[in-house]
């Protein structure tokens, strides 16, 4: 049975509509991943997962419950952690974990949790001393102070420097390891691909696809990506008249140039036909980015 | 019950961490009682109010600092602060009600007017021979209906406020009129008597209080007033609250 299900669902605020069609089921032990531009109903979707608002139209059951009817019995098995929720200016880090702990009949150790997360030290310091990466870090041990069957996670590594995201990271496969089912809301492409198992792109309040990662890159057009600075201006025309290359851009002093996979031989000897030399080439191979681009016409930090 | 009493304790010991406001709620109004109290002549009986010293008339105005600081300004700028931050939010989603909290800051809130009121009322009895409240019972009933009505038009600004800044708009105002009819500014002795008797009818009712501590029971309708200002208010406020 998945621990998540959701069903055509659909949400408006007023004439608004943040939610229009959206289905997807979560198994237990997966991290899934839902991934869209701003406003594309990300958070809406969550928030109704969550029993937090009421859907207009569809169904959600959580842990083979209903979020709102069973909410009593649901905020105990399932841990939140919400965009932009914070804390009293005062409060400190321990007291936080503790009071939070002692709402749950089962709670995790508060202790634990502090090493884990890195908090140990500021175990008492003021809510309002902590950098973001600090705050951050301890709103994500709130969703897990209750010991949950299910965390849902919102934009869980916004904020943290590149060091602080991949820790976090690592504590979330953990916290999976540990029998934890994780619904992840994020925009960033390398955290869906490196921690999600299946992921749901959603765009303008619809699914637009839904697979692992690896399927959402490998079924949108294969494509390769070459970046190279060149030693004389370059006429655009030589490059995008080969039938092999789809884009060219110039980004600074770099030349990009989309294309099929065997565009490399193409463009390269093109090029050096017109002496034109060629320094600091770059392949990329199509990524999650690519994907998402293609599927939804806007770059995933598009706000 | 077992998460509001947690709530409670941390709730206690963020409003004791706040010192300005600690100051400002509990022992602001003991302190003008002791700076004025230190001038002989405020000290001395005065035919003018009907042969007490000005301590003693003007200590039910001290009492109204607390109140309208704690009542209509903190609570509702402290409310609205966790509804804009999610808070009450992250609170909802878990086994602990956002209710609990909201119960808990008006404990709290309450807690610092009695021991401010306690801590009034003993320093001007044991430094300046101010009489205890005579009519006990009517100074409790005034002081409570008084605090009732106060608490629940802050608890209402929260309710109407949708952010901080627009519930401190609300609040100042309120609290500055709460002051003004209060006595607190301008003892009420100087000002014209159609302001005096306004000034008996506005939270807390500050003719009630005196009234009570000089030895008469507080006139019904003064009392009538207050009860009325805190059901409406009270019941507005829990119609319109929003918890986020």
């Amino acid at each position: 049975m998945p621990v998540i299900e959701v069903t055509n669902l659909h949400k408006r605020y007023r004439e608004q509509v943040a939610v229009h069609d959206v289905s997807l089921t979560v198994e237990a032990g997966e991290i899934f991943g839902i991934l869209g531009p701003n406003g594309a109903g990300k958070t809406t979707t969550v928030e109704c997962v969550a029993g937090l608002r009421v859907p207009d139209g569809g169904g959600v059951s959580v842990l083979g419950l209903d979020p709102r009817r069973d909410a009593d019995r649901l905020r105990e098995r399932v841990g939140v952690q919400l965009q932009e929720s914070q804390l009293p200016d005062r409060i400190r880090v321990g007291e936080a974990l503790e009071l939070y702990a002692s709402f749950y009949r089962d709670p995790a150790d508060p202790e634990r949790l502090m090493d884990e997360l890195g908090l140990r030290d500021k175990r008492d310091a003021a809510y309002k001393k902590l950098s973001g990466g600090q705050k951050q870090r301890l709103s994500i041990a709130l969703a897990l102070v209750g010991n949950p069957e299910v965390a849902i996670l919102d934009e869980l590594t916004t904020g943290l420097d590149p060091q602080a995201r991949r820790d976090t990271w690592r504590l979330i496969e953990g916290v999976r390891d540990g029998g934890v089912t994780i619904l992840l809301v994020t925009h960033f492409m390398e955290e869906a691909e490196r921690l999600c198992d299946r992921v749901a792109v959603i765009d303008a309040g619809r699914v637009v696809a839904l697979d692992s990662p690896a399927a959402l890159v490998s079924r949108a057009a294969p494509r390769q990506r070459l970046r190279f600075r060149v030693s004389v201006p370059l006429d655009d025309r030589l490059l995008t008249d080969l039938p092999e290359v789809v884009t060219v851009e110039h980004r600074g002093s770099q030349v990009v140039v989309t294309g099929g996979d065997s565009m490399l031989q193409a463009v390269t000897s093109t090029l050096a036909r017109h002496q034109i030399t060629v320094a600091d080439l770059r392949v990329e191979q199509s990524t999650l980015d690519d994907a998402f681009v293609e599927l939804t016409g806007h770059r995933p930090d598009d706000h | 019950m077992h998460a509001f009493r947690q709530i409670l304790r941390i709730e206690t010991r963020l409003y004791l961490r706040d010192l300005p406001t600690l100051l400002t709620t509990v022992g602001l109004p003991t302190l003008i009682l002791v700076v004025l109290g230190f001038i002989p002549s405020m000290r001395r009986p005065d035919p003018n109010f009907d042969g007490q010293p000005f301590v003693s008339y003007f200590a039910p105005s001290l009492l109204v600092i607390t109140l309208a600081a704690a009542g209509v300004n903190i609570l509702p700028t402290v409310l609205s602060t966790y509804r804009e931050r999610g808070v009450l939010r992250r609170l909802a989603t878990t086994p602990a009600s956002p209710a609990a909290l909201l119960a808990a800051q008006l404990v709290v809130t309450l807690g610092a007017i009695v021991v401010s009121a306690v801590l009034l009322v003993l320093v001007a009895r044991l430094a300046f021979g101010v009489p205890l409240p005579r009519h006990a019972l009517g100074f409790t009933v005034a002081f409570l209906l008084g605090t009732a009505a106060l608490l629940a038009l802050g608890l209402l600004v929260a309710a109407l406020a949708r952010t901080t800044k627009a519930a401190q708009a609300m609040a100042i105002p309120l609290f500055m009129l709460v002051m003004f009819f209060g006595g607190v500014y301008l003892p009420r002795f100087l000002l014209p008597d159609f302001l005096i008797r306004i000034g008996d009818y506005t939270p807390p009712g500050v003719q009630a209080l005196l009234d009570a501590w000089t030895g008469t029971a507080p006139q019904p309708a003064h009392l009538a007033i207050m009860a009325l200002v805190a059901v409406v208010a009270g019941t507005a406020a829990a119609k319109l609250f929003r918890w986020e």
